[in-house]
């Protein structure tokens, strides 16, 4: 195990290195660069990008860069004041994780629910009803939710403040605009999930053996259910990231995303870096506690040793 | 002798998207105390469905008991609320079914799966119940019972698997095990042991067990008595002797003809012409009336009778009416199968 999860540990810092690379490679065939402003002129121009070695041949840049990423020093910002870019990030990370940590917990446990109540009343109103629900949430965007609930809940009805950042009034709106999709997913997932798992022989031997229908719907279906669904946790980790992107937007959260999209219309090639490689490093961690969790919660699967039949 | 399980006129229904299926039609089944009754007959003719009936796991919908009673020592099971069900199920009447390979849940140790139903039933503590697991997993035979008490199911073989159903099943000490076809899954020699590990168990045990099988040799070996069903009804019930040695039934003489006889030669089975009843639309008649080669007018518009042939044998055929003319059995019937 412990030597499995280390050489998952180096396939991670590879895969980084790759995309780190590949990010730098792109950014310098972003058009425009950091310093076109019309106040600027030519020499003044020459003299920043020699002060933030923009000035050097590109490999030359790029073995800076990954020298500086490997000492953890993910160089400065050109846009805030020369302010290092991982003390930027902290600075930001708060209210994107408080967000989305509530959209993946929320939206989770709502879906689940959801595809479960779904099955057990399957081919009624209630499951119709479920399933109508996840098919707009997966086909409707979140920022048209959002949009949604500003106007309705923050300006017509004003239950909650419309954007900005603060206490937990202010998560609500943001938090369940990312949910949308992810309870859509998950409860569509669990649905199919729970109707394989209460088809199969041992529900019956569960049932044969005199055991209540809460015993049976929660010890026996509901675990082997959620298995597969450990699965698309990554997909969906990947989808609150982009998702918040936009939401941040919307809302005016001070959050990473909204820096990220900033970043990139200025140019902020090492903000562009950075939070990119932080996103990355989120997902590829996502990823690899969920193959962890997999072999934890599914004694079939050995971790290393391949499935056994 | 005392009986345990009494069936009368039971009918069971399932309602599909064409037509309503009547799946059972009207079976009486009487099993007593500590004896092994084998029901056999063609595949769709109701077994199944009989077995999970007497279980209350009919599933609803599609599946409906429309009519008869189940009384189990006297008790009406089809009347009883799905709660007082549960404290039958697994503890006075408990079930094996055919896979042993999808019958047992994957994520639950084997230990915590044999202790679900001693804890339910008999209030037993975690440790208590762990106990007991591990003498059930001995007493079925399993070698190393308190490490494999750990295990998951895919850490066994199917014939292992099997046994650990057993143990599940006989957990609670049931009075009657219904038995669905437990053996068909498994390779020849391991469903020998397993069907000695049931006889034996039912020995010490006391059990009455309901055998369901399409293999005659496993009732000559196994059964006290036999009922043939054939298109949702029981056509002929006797002692092993009497089905196997003076059948009455022309589906039962067609039943025996088509098993392969050890020490005749015998270039081909004989196989019954014709296809079983439409459930859906079952015939006003004899169900077999359309394949038997006896058939008279009758037989096609009424249903005949159970009639008595000795105590412990009925049928329902009209070759029994005294108008009717004398048939004899084939000689096909022979008793070759038998492996006692
Ligand atoms: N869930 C169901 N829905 C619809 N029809 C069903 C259902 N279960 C059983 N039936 C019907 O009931 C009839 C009897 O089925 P049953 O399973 O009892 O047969 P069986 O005698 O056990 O056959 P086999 O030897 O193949 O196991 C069949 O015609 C079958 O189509
Ligand atoms: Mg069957």
């Amino acid at each position: 195990m412990a030597r499995y999860i280390a050489g998952r540990i180096g396939y991670l810092i590879i895969t980084l290195f790759i995309i780190a690379s590949f990010t730098f490679l792109l950014m310098q065939l972003l058009p425009g660069s950091p310093f076109n402003s019309e106040k600027l002129t030519a020499d003044q121009i020459q003299i920043l990008k020699h002060e933030y070695n923009l000035d050097d041949p590109i490999p030359i840049q790029f073995i800076h860069y990954i020298g500086g990423m490997l000492h953890g020093d993910f160089g400065v910002s050109f846009t805030y004041d020369g302010r290092p870019v991982s003390d930027l990030i902290v600075h930001r990370i708060g209210p994107s994780a408080t967000i989305g940590f509530e959209a993946v917990v929320f939206g989770t446990i709502v879906g689940l629910l959801l595809g479960i109540i779904a099955a057990l009343k399957r081919n009624t109103y209630i499951d119709y009803l479920a399933m109508f629900i996840a098919v707009l949430g997966i086909s409707i965007p979140s920022f048209v939710f959002a949009g949604l609930l500003q106007y309705y809940i923050g300006v017509k009805l004003e239950w909650l403040p419309i954007a900005f950042w603060g206490g937990f009034k202010f998560h609500i709106m943001p938090a369940f605009s990312l949910a949308v999709g992810v309870i859509a997913n998950i409860a569509r997932f669990m649905r199919t999930e729970m109707l394989d798992v209460l088809g199969q022989d041992y529900i019956v031997t569960a049932t044969a053996k005199g055991l209540s229908k809460a015993s049976v719907i929660f010890k026996h279906s509901v675990r082997n259910a959620m298995i597969p669904i450990v699965t698309i946790l990554g997909p969906m980790v990947v989808g609150i990231m982009t998702g918040s992107l936009v939401i941040e937007q919307i809302f005016a959260i001070p959050g990473i995303g909204d820096q990220f999209v900033n970043s990139i219309t200025k140019r902020d090639y090492p903000m562009i870096m950075g939070t990119t490689l932080l996103f990355s490093i989120l997902f590829l961690v996502v990823i690899l506690i969920v193959d962890i969790l997999y072999g934890v919660i599914d004694p079939r699967i050995r971790l290393g040793g391949g499935r056994k039949s | 002798m005392d009986k345990l399980l009494e069936i009368k006129d039971l009918q069971v229904t399932f309602k599909t998207y064409a037509a309503t299926v009547q799946a059972v039609r009207g079976v009486n089944l009487t099993v007593n105390k500590r004896e092994t009754l084998a029901i056999v007959g063609e595949s769709g003719s109701g077994k199944s469905v009989t077995s999970k009936a007497i279980m209350g796991l009919i599933p609803n919908p599609p599946g409906k008991i429309t009519g008869g009673e189940i009384l189990f020592e006297g008790t009406d099971l089809t009347k009883l609320s799905e709660r007082k069900m549960q404290k039958y199920r697994g503890n006075e009447i408990s079930m094996i079914f055919q896979d042993p390979m999808t019958s047992l849940n994957p994520t639950m140790t084997i230990g915590k799966q044999i202790a679900e139903g001693l804890r339910k039933h008999q209030g037993l503590s975690k440790s208590e119940a762990r106990k007991r697991a591990v003498q059930l997993l001995d007493l079925v035979g399993i070698p190393n019972p308190q490490v494999r008490v750990k295990q998951y199911p895919h850490e066994f073989s199917g014939g292992m698997r099997q046994r650990v159903v057993i143990a599940i099943a006989l957990a609670c000490n049931p009075k009657l095990l219904i038995a669905d076809e437990p053996t068909t899954a498994l390779d020849v020699t391991i469903q020998a042991q397993i069907l000695d590990l049931m006889k034996d168990l039912q020995a010490k045990m006391d059990t009455a067990i309901i055998l369901i099988t399409h293999d005659l040799g496993v009732v000559a070996n196994m059964a006290h008595r036999v009922a043939v069903m054939y298109g949702g009804k029981i056509v002929e019930t006797g002692t092993v002797d009497e089905i196997f040695y003076r059948p009455k039934h022309p589906y039962t003489w067609g039943l025996l003809s088509s098993m392969p006889k050890l020490h005749t030669r015998q270039s081909e089975l004989l196989a019954i012409p014709g296809t079983p009843p439409d459930l859906a639309n079952p015939p006003k008649g004899c169900p077999f009336a359309a394949r038997c080669p006896h058939a008279m007018k009758v037989c096609t518009e009424f249903m005949p009778d159970y009639s008595d042939v000795s105590d412990t044998q009925q049928v329902a055929c009209w070759l029994q009416d005294e108008r009717a003319p004398k048939v004899e059995p084939p000689e096909t019937i022979g008793v070759g199968g038998r492996t006692r």
